[in-house]
């Protein structure tokens, strides 16, 4: 620390300063100087992380009614309350970069700013809450453990709550799919089936190849992402892969095989067509997805007006 | 009137007495009373504390890292600081 000061002392305002820092492995803070194409890169990311977060508790929203138990309706309620609160820490580390909450729903709402792609897939049945459990939620651990090292503070630390909150989630999601599996044949058919639509969109999530990947250069520089898409894909093949085969399910991939000279999984190519027409607004849920969520957000603006006007008359509020 | 995302309010949790309180983030509401409650559904779930305090984050003053160096240097030339730097009778205990 005393060097770079001595170093650099004169003047802190510069890409190269700041380079100096991500890699001297320190943390960026909200009103340190960072160079604008690390502020832009990031109000992408995180908002788009945010976004994901809302935007996933449509599709196991819509089996809320029809949870075979009280006890999983609960534990599905209490799984998607988590999403909403993921969603809120995120959109938080994004307005600490100078974006409001109204400006990123906005950008939401006009298509300009992105979401998972996985979300415009539908939830079918039942096993589809379990294949979004441990699928879904597990490849997003796998991203998310690794961005608790990510270089901007309030961003890492929204991780780290995060990740602490998400360990539920993954379970509640295996402990369906085991459970179906011990059933019977039906039930077994309707896990294997909801494996085999889940398992490739899983790993689209990762994002493309490390060399057509648009954003992962300066991302990997500023140290925003610390690990690539193909290294943190590869992790999630490999972590789940025995938990499918423990439980009896076969995965959707005739190319997969254990390489023993790597200690990895070898796997099929990712059907990229299809993760860019789903991207572009094809996938099946797109429309769906997107005027749900404008619907319930122009339903609650008297909610809000509402709150404001109450504000006024009492004496609740700070000036 | 124009749609708003509510105040911006800092959260600060204390997880069980005789602790400090530590920012847990930040919470969107119109009024102390909703960003109380707000508060404890988005950052108190798990039992993560027993008390909450909230400010408008409008309201926080903080300092600007430009004067990192001014405010937070050191002073490594002001040794006498540190306990080490005093010479002790040979034989002292408990100090």
């Amino acid at each position: 620390m005393y060097v770079s000061k001595q170093k650099h002392m004169h003047n802190e305002h510069t890409d190269e300063h700041f380079q100096f820092r991500i890699d001297n492995g320190e943390y960026i803070e909200p009103r340190d100087y960072m160079p604008e194409a690390y502020r832009k890169n990031l109000i992408r990311q995180i908002s788009q992380h945010a976004h994901s977060e809302v935007i996933g508790m449509q599709p196991e929203g819509n089996w809320i009614t029809r949870a075979p138990s009280l006890r999983s309706k609960q534990i599905l309620l209490a799984k998607i309350q988590d999403e909403g609160g993921h969603g809120l820490y995120l959109y938080s580390a994004a307005e600490t970069l100078g974006v409001s909450r109204t400006e990123m729903i906005e950008q939401l709402h006009a298509g300009k700013a992105k979401y998972s792609n996985i979300f415009n897939y539908p939830s079918l049945n039942w096993a589809d809450i379990g294949a979004i459990g441990w699928l879904v939620d597990g490849a997003a651990i796998v991203n998310q453990v690794s961005l608790q090292r990510t270089s901007y503070g309030p961003y890492s630390r929204a991780m780290v709550r995060i990740c602490k909150e998400e360990s539920f989630h993954q379970r509640q999601g295996y402990e369906i799919m085991a459970t179906m599996m011990k059933g019977t044949k039906d039930q077994q058919a309707m896990a294997q089936d909801a494996m085999n639509r889940w398992w490739w969109p899983a790993l689209m999530m990762f994002g493309p190849h490390d060399t057509d990947s648009p954003h992962s250069k300066d991302a990997m520089k500023w140290k925003i992402k610390r690990e690539t898409n193909d290294e943190l894909r590869q992790k999630f093949i490999d972590k789940t892969i025995p938990q499918a085969e423990l439980i009896g399910l076969t995965v959707p991939d005739k190319d997969l095989k254990w390489n023993e000279a790597a200690k990895k999984y070898d796997h099929g190519e990712i059907n990229w067509e299809e993760f860019y027409s789903v991207i572009k607004g094809d996938g099946p849920c797109n429309k769906q997805r997107l005027s749900h969520h404008i619907k319930y957000h122009e339903d609650g603006v008297w909610v809000r007006e509402a709150a404001e006007a109450h504000k006024l008359k009492t004496n609740l509020s700070v000036v | 009137m124009t749609d708003t995302q509510l105040d911006l309010w800092e959260v600060f949790i204390q997880s069980k007495s005789g602790l400090p309180y530590i920012h847990a983030g930040s919470v969107h509401a119109s009024d102390m009373k909703m960003a109380l409650q707000n508060a404890r559904d988005t950052y108190t779930r798990r039992g993560e504390g027993t008390s909450i305090w909230l400010l408008p984050s409008k309201h926080i003053v903080a300092s600007n890292p430009d004067d990192k160096e001014m405010l937070f240097d050191p002073s490594n030339d002001k040794i006498y600081r540190h306990p080490t730097f005093y010479v002790m009778p040979e034989g002292a205990t408990h100090i």
